[in-house]
C-alpha cells in the first residue's frame, strides 16, 4: 500500500481486567482517507476506537500492550510516557449519541479553543464560526449561537459535536457509530460531512451498519472476536473478501 | 399534609394576636408578654444561620468533589463513606456535647454566634457533603467523556463541567440542610443559648469579631422558653414565634424547590 501513513498499530493487545478484549491487532490507518471499522457486537471494535485517543485511561483496571504509532512524529500514543491529554489534543472524538454540553450552542465550540490556550474573543469567534461552517451548521444556528445545545435537534446536536471536535483542528478524529442514534436525513448529512473532511483529516469511524461502511469508506478492517480478521480497500473487502469469514459476515450470514 | 397544615392552623391561630403586631418582631423579650417580642430572636437565627451556612458550604462542598471524583475508591473511601451517611444520623445534642467540648473549652469561642454557627454548620456537614457527591455522580458518562475527548484535565473537567451543572443539586443539598437545621434546639442549649437577650450583636459590618463573640437565642429557644411559662399570654407569643418559623422553613424549603427548577432548565441532557 502506498499510502501516507497517519497511524499504525503494532501487535496491540488490549485488556479490561483479565478479559483479553483486543488481541494482537496489527492495522494501517492511511492520512487523509476514511477508514471504516466494521464486526458484530463486542467484537471490539470501538474498544480499538478508544485506545487511539487513550479513552480507556478513564477508568481502572484496563491494560495496553503494543504501539499505536501516530505519524508524521511517530509518537508512540499507548506508551506510559505519552501524555494522553496532548494526544487528545491531536485525536479528537465524537461519540454514539450527541454529548454536547449543556451550555450555549457558542460555547459548547469555544470550550475546546479556550482549554487548549486561545484567549483573544476574536480569534474564537473566527474559530466558532468557522467550525460550523465546516460542519455545515452555521446556517442553521448562526442566529441563536447563544441557545442552549439541547434545544437543537438531534441530527444538528451531532454535527455541534462534530463542530466542536474539528474546531481544535486535530489531525484524526474517531467517529464511535456516529450515526447510529439518528434519523436517515440526519445520517445522510453526516455521511456527506465525513467525506468532505477527509480532504483535511483522517477519519476513523466504527459503525456496524455496512452499508455506511460501503458507502463512505476508502478502507475498511473487519474485527471478530477482538481479532482484526481482514483490512483492505473497501471495495475490494467488500467485493472480493480475502477471509470466508469476512465474507459471512458482509454477506449476513452471522452478525 | 393535613397534619403539618393543622399544625400551622393551630399556630396560626394560637398566636394570631402577635403575628400581625410590628411590635412583636420589632421587640426584645420581656416580663410582660404583651411587650415581648422576638427580635433577638430573629436577629440571633439570622446571625447564626449565616454562619452555619457559610461553614458548611466551606467545608461540604470541597468535601464532596474530593471524595467524589478525586479520593481513591478503595475500602477506606468506602468506610468514609458509609460514616458520612452515619454522621447525618447522629442526634443533634451530641453535635452539641462535641461542641461544647471543642468550641466553647477547647478552642475558648464562649457561648456565642461563632460557636453555634460552627455548630449547625457541623450538624449540616453530612447532607451537602452527600448532596455534593450525588449530583456529581448524576452527570451523565457522556459528558465527562467529551470533556475529555477535547483534552481537559480531570481538574478542568470537574470545575468547568461538573461543578456548574451540580449545581442545583447542591444547592438543594444547602437549602434542606438549612432547613433542618434553623429549627434545631438542643445543640445550642448545649452551648449556651441564652434566651433573656435585650441586645442586638453588633452589626457585622461594624465589629465582625464583636459580633461572631456575642451571646445570641434563637427563634425555637426563645419558644421553648415561652411554652414554659404559666401564663397564657406567653403561649400565645410562643405560638406566634412557631408560626414564623414554619414559614421560614417553608420559604426555604419553597426556595430550593425553585432554584432547582431554575438550574434545570439552564442545564439539562
Amino acid at each position: 500500500m502506498d499510502e501516507t501513513l497517519k497511524l499504525k498499530v503494532e501487535n496491540l493487545n488490549f485488556y479490561y481486567g483479565s478479559f483479553h478484549a483486543l488481541k494482537n491487532i496489527n492495522l494501517p490507518i492511511p492520512s487523509r482517507k476514511i477508514t471504516a471499522i466494521i464486526g458484530p457486537s463486542g467484537c471490539g471494535k470501538s474498544t480499538l476506537l478508544r485506545c487511539f485517543n487513550r479513552m480507556h485511561d478513564l477508568y481502572a483496571n484496563v491494560r495496553y500492550e503494543g504501539a499505536i504509532y501516530l505519524y508524521p512524529d511517530r509518537l508512540n500514543i499507548i506508551s506510559k510516557g505519552t501524555d494522553p491529554l496532548y494526544v487528545r489534543r491531536r485525536i479528537g472524538m465524537v461519540f454514539q449519541k450527541p454529548n454536547p454540553f449543556p451550555k450555549s450552542i457558542y460555547e459548547n465550540i469555544a470550550y475546546g479553543l479556550r482549554i487548549n490556550g486561545i484567549k483573544d474573543k476574536k480569534v474564537i469567534d473566527e474559530k466558532v464560526e468557522k467550525a460550523l461552517r465546516d460542519a455545515g451548521l452555521w446556517e442553521e444556528v448562526k442566529d441563536r449561537l447563544s441557545a442552549n445545545a439541547y434545544s437543537l435537534s438531534g441530527g444538528q446536536q451531532q454535527r455541534l459535536c462534530i463542530a466542536r471536535a474539528i474546531a481544535v483542528e486535530p489531525e484524526v478524529i474517531l467517529f464511535d457509530e456516529p450515526t447510529s442514534a439518528l434519523d436517515p436525513i440526519s445520517t445522510g448529512r453526516i455521511e456527506d460531512l465525513l467525506v468532505e473532511l477527509k480532504n483535511k483529516l483522517t477519519i476513523v469511524i466504527v459503525t456496524h451498519n455496512m452499508q455506511q461502511a460501503a458507502r463512505i469508506s476508502d478502507f475498511t478492517a473487519f474485527m471478530y472476536l477482538g481479532e482484526l480478521i481482514e483490512f483492505d480497500v473497501t471495495e475490494k473487502l467488500f467485493t472480493n473478501p480475502a477471509k470466508k469469514l469476512t465474507e459471512e459476515y458482509i454477506t449476513g450470514r452471522f452478525g | 399534609m393535613i397534619f403539618l397544615f393543622s399544625v400551622a392552623l393551630k399556630l396560626f391561630l394560637d398566636g394570631m394576636h402577635r403575628i400581625f403586631k410590628l411590635k412583636f418582631y420589632t421587640s426584645f423579650p420581656s416580663r410582660f408578654p404583651e411587650e415581648a417580642g422576638i427580635l433577638s430572636a430573629w436577629v440571633g437565627t439570622l446571625y447564626v444561620m449565616v454562619g452555619a451556612i457559610f461553614w458548611a458550604i466551606l467545608l461540604g462542598v470541597p468535601a464532596g468533589i474530593y471524595l467524589e471524583e478525586f479520593g481513591g475508591k478503595g475500602k477506606l473511601a468506602r468506610i468514609i463513606e458509609a460514616n458520612i451517611t452515619n454522621l447525618s444520623a447522629v442526634p443533634s445534642i451530641v453535635y452539641g456535647l462535641l461542641a461544647l467540648g471543642i468550641f466553647v473549652y477547647r478552642l475558648n469561642f464562649g457561648e456565642s454566634i461563632l460557636t453555634a454557627g460552627l455548630t449547625l454548620g457541623l450538624l449540616m456537614l453530612p447532607v451537602i457533603v452527600v448532596a455534593t457527591r450525588e449530583s456529581l455522580r448524576r452527570i451523565p458518562r457522556a459528558i465527562r467523556e467529551a470533556s475529555y475527548a477535547l483534552g481537559s484535565t480531570h481538574y478542568e473537567l470537574v470545575f468547568h463541567h461538573l461543578l456548574p451543572y451540580s449545581i442545583g443539586g447542591i444547592l438543594t443539598g444547602v437549602i434542606i440542610a438549612t432547613s433542618r437545621a434553623i429549627g434545631e434546639t438542643a445543640p445550642l442549649l448545649t452551648i449556651g443559648a441564652l434566651t433573656f437577650i435585650a441586645f442586638l450583636p453588633p452589626a457585622p459590618w461594624k465589629d465582625l469579631i464583636g459580633m461572631l463573640k456575642s451571646p445570641f437565642t434563637v427563634l425555637p429557644i426563645q419558644m421553648f422558653n415561652w411554652v414554659s411559662r404559666p401564663q397564657e399570654a406567653f403561649h400565645q407569643n410562643a405560638a406566634a414565634a412557631g408560626f414564623v418559623l414554619l414559614v421560614l422553613c417553608l420559604v426555604l424549603n419553597s426556595l430550593s424547590y425553585y432554584l432547582r427548577y431554575k438550574v434545570r432548565r439552564k442545564y439539562y441532557w
